[in-house]
């Protein structure tokens, strides 16, 4: 460990604030690009589901019980 | 002779493996498959390199002699461009594939590299505004490098808004894959703008061949930061890939399958 406190570190001798705010922001946009396309992916699953379960409910009233 | 046609049998079967490889790249059940697979253990791979590279860059370097704590930017910026500059190859090739062999899925390639690279640019230019402050004493600077790494931006966000600005998917695809090949010329400026112009932009640290002007200890976490970053921009292409494919083959009876695998086929 380079920094003797986490004072320190968080500091870092007056450039704390430019460092821990491009990496703060940093870690929100990978955050965000990792997680959008896995919830799009569900999300579009959820809707398939969605639509098979209607139309077999669907079939289900048009034909009757099979 | 015998080892003759054993040599092109050899070839024969090299061929048909191949030939088989990029049959099955163009099926998206098995592109859908073998993303995930890739996904699953890449994924975990790479947060862990981001985490060790970032704690390593942050906490367990020196400070530079010359800029002091606000280098520490570095482990984030350069490795951020440098990928931002190679998903642009990625996006193009797979535009110029889709637009000459008229591939589908090197079209959902092309588009799903757009908002990483998109992502990774503004990444890039949002940690050098912040380590321009502290060191140049500005945030912003026209020069040649920031400009073109603006534009890059702009392509990358351009591609984005042209895909949904056409209602006929086939022919966002070709107007987006125009547009990413054009935009190649902004690349060779990105990489040399800073050998062309003199600038406050300092020129690569990193160099293939020849000694690197930097020292090993803050070379060896860099080196890990740009390779979990490729693998970040890897992991990301892959899963807006497979979200892609999902949406674009919904009606298919592999999609219903995979919601529901004792359903009828």
């Amino acid at each position: 460990m380079y920094f003797d406190s986490v004072q320190a570190a968080l500091s870092m001798d007056g450039h704390g604030s430019f460092v821990w705010v491009a990496y703060f922001v940093t870690l929100l946009i990978i955050s965000a690009v990792l997680l959008l396309p896995g919830l799009r992916r569900r999300r579009l699953l959820r809707q398939v589901a969605t639509e098979l379960a209607r139309q077999e409910s669907g079939y289900a009233t048009r034909e009757g019980p099979r | 002779m015998s080892s003759r046609i054993g040599a092109a049998q050899k070839g024969l079967y090299n061929l048909t493996v191949m030939w088989t490889f990029f049959h099955k790249l163009g099926s998206p059940p098995w592109l859908y498959g073998i993303a995930g697979a890739i996904v699953r253990w890449l994924l975990p791979l790479t947060i862990l390199a981001l985490l060790v590279g970032a704690a390593w860059g942050l906490l367990f370097t020196s400070p530079d002699f010359r800029q002091g704590n606000s280098y520490r930017i570095i482990y984030i910026h350069v490795p951020s461009a440098v990928v931002a500059l190679a998903g642009y190859y990625v996006m193009a090739i797979a535009g110029a594939v889709s637009l000459i062999w008229r591939m589908k899925m090197a079209d959902v390639a092309m588009k799903a590299a757009a908002p990483v690279g998109a992502a990774l640019t503004f990444i890039a230019l949002f940690t050098g505004a912040l380590w321009g402050k502290p060191t140049w004493g500005t945030w912003w600077e026209w020069d040649a490098r920031i400009t073109s790494m603006l534009i890059l931006l702009f392509l990358y966000l351009g591609v984005v808004a042209l895909y949904e600005a056409f209602d006929n998917k086939e022919a966002a695809g070709r107007a987006c894959a125009i547009l990413s090949l054009v935009g190649m010329v902004n690349i060779p400026i990105i990489y040399k703008s800073v050998d062309w112009w003199y600038s406050l932009h300092q020129p690569a640290s990193i160099k293939f061949s020849g000694e690197s002007a930097i020292d090993s200890s803050m070379l060896y976490p860099l080196l890990l930061m740009i390779g979990a970053f490729y693998a970040l921009f890897t992991c990301c292409l892959l899963m807006n890939m497979r979200a892609e494919l999902l949406q674009r083959e919904s009606r298919t009876a592999w999609v219903r399958r995979l919601v529901k695998p004792d359903g009828p086929r």
